[in-house]
């Protein structure tokens, strides 16, 4: 699992990365009420804001971490947006991404390294 | 930047895993762990206790006779102080020369005295218009040494009776004094409740003993703001302000007709002029109820459109919880503002459908 400075997780699932927010991005957002997922099928560039996020306090953006397609969302979130507060890590999962190169996530932190960051 | 004050229970919200921002000059708990969504429901399924000691609390204690000092009160505001009984509290409303709203509050009858209870934010404002305006008639005494509290919820009336016996009989708007305890059943929730002044010493021990029983959990400045949002309620400074007159924000049931054109006390008020003909002939824009179709909430500044033609802008809005969609509140033109009518919002670059709607959002619950 890698993590960006953005508080998004990025997790290698055969030829395609996984991104979700971290649980302390989760926390910090607060409940989540509303989630606006892109189309599959998307190309985008890296810092596009890609997902827009609602709590209960405010809207939060969600950028694409990498450039690349967006080749799966998980739409149970349109109908279950909690589930970004209940399982983060999981079933709370926002969209999968093609990559040219999975190289480009060596750039970002380990576990570690996040963890340090959050302090 | 001014230096934000600390709340007299600071540490206590602390200790209750509060998470403080600024707002209106305190540090403020927005949310405590169990977060804004349980805390709402919770508040409207048990007992919600919130610490509002950021609010003026005002005493106007006459010179002379208490009918000058209600004489000068109602000089301020288009609202019947005159025939409010001892033992009652009102809503009022104080206004300026263009009818606009300065600031929304309460006032109590105390027999001998009124007791005021004013927003942080214009607390410094508020004080010194009335002592401005009182000032032959009352001593105008800051309450600095007192916390407010508010325990609201369907829970309330027997968690309290429990520490505080005989708070069960008070009805809505009641005011009463209880050994050290100042209390008023009344809130900002839309939910049966009662406000609580408690004197500064005897705080913390009493906030402990509430939160020892099961029903009562602390609240933060979150829930607070989205349970006054589907209860319908006005929030000055978003949906009220100095250009905004009280029938424009649909405040006219605070003006008693004895205030009004034809009544024994007609006018008197500063923005007469404006707010009886607004009464005569209707508002040209009124605020109003929203239900956004879909889930996206539409939050204060979000711009309004019908036939594409620039109509208002939202002055609050989020998600509401027990409403379980979005809901906002807006002023729009007078002739948009029939429950029903279609118009759009724009969000994120995109006109969503909004229905215009009754409010309250949620049904209160007052205890009349």
């Amino acid at each position: 699992m890698k993590y960006t400075k953005e508080h998004e997780w990025l997790r290698v699932e055969g030829d395609l990365v996984v991104v979700g927010i971290t649980e302390h991005a989760a926390t910090a957002l607060g409940d989540v009420v509303f989630v606006e997922l892109p189309e599959t099928g998307t190309m985008v560039t890296e810092g596009d804001e890609i997902v827009v996020i609602e709590s209960v306090k405010a809207a939060s953006d969600i950028l694409a971490p990498v450039d690349g397609e967006i080749v799966a969302v998980n739409a149970t979130l349109s109908d279950n947006p909690a589930l970004v507060n209940e399982d983060p890590l999981g079933a709370g999962w926002f969209f999968k991404m093609k990559l040219d190169d999975l190289a480009v996530l060596d750039q970002f932190m380990d576990e570690d390294e996040y963890t340090a960051l959050i302090g | 930047m001014t230096d934000l004050q600390r709340l007299p229970l600071h540490d206590l919200h602390v200790a209750l895993g509060g998470r403080m921002v600024p707002f209106a000059g305190y540090e403020m708990p927005v949310q405590y762990p169990a977060g804004v969504m349980k805390e709402h429901l919770h508040t409207r399924a048990a007992a919600g206790l919130f610490d509002v000691s950021h609010m003026g609390q005002v005493i106007l204690r006459p010179r002379g006779d208490m009918a000058a000092l209600v004489a000068g009160f109602e000089a301020m505001m288009p609202v019947d102080v005159a025939s409010l009984p001892e033992g009652r509290q009102r809503y009022g409303l104080f206004t300026n020369e263009a009818g606009g709203v300065l600031d929304d509050l309460m006032f109590a009858n105390r027999g001998d005295h009124l007791f005021v209870v004013v927003n942080a934010g214009c607390k410094a404002q508020d004080i010194a218009l009335m002592q401005a305006a009182l000032a032959e008639v009352a001593e105008v005494q800051p309450v600095t040494d007192r916390c407010l509290l508010a325990l609201q919820g369907p829970a309330a009336e027997a968690v309290l009776d429990r520490l505080v016996p005989g708070v069960a009989a008070m009805r809505f708007m009641d005011v009463g004094v209880f050994g050290d305890l100042w209390i008023s059943r009344s809130g900002y929730t839309g939910e049966d409740g009662f406000e609580i002044s408690v004197p500064d010493a005897a705080a913390e021990a009493f906030v402990r003993d509430l939160l020892a029983m099961d029903e009562v959990l602390p609240i933060g400045l979150g829930a607070r703001d989205s349970l006054r949002l589907e209860a319908g309620l006005c929030l000055y400074g978003h949906d009220l302000d100095q250009v905004t007159s009280p029938v424009e924000a649909g405040l006219a049931w605070a003006i008693q007709k004895v205030r009004r054109a034809g009544g024994a006390r007609e006018g008197g008020f500063p923005g007469a002029a404006r707010i009886l003909r607004e009464l005569a002939e209707g508002p040209a824009r009124k605020r109003v109820g929203l239900r956004p179709e879909g889930r996206a909430p539409m939050r204060e500044g979000t711009a309004l459109f019908h036939d594409d033609t620039a109509a208002g802008v939202i002055s609050s809005g989020g998600f509401g919880p027990s409403v379980g969609a979005p809901i906002a509140m807006a002023y729009l033109p007078a002739g948009l503002s029939a429950p029903g009518t279609a118009i759009e919002a724009e969000l994120r670059g995109k006109r969503l459908p909004v229905t215009v709607c009754d409010m309250p959002f949620h049904p209160t619950s007052y205890k009349r």
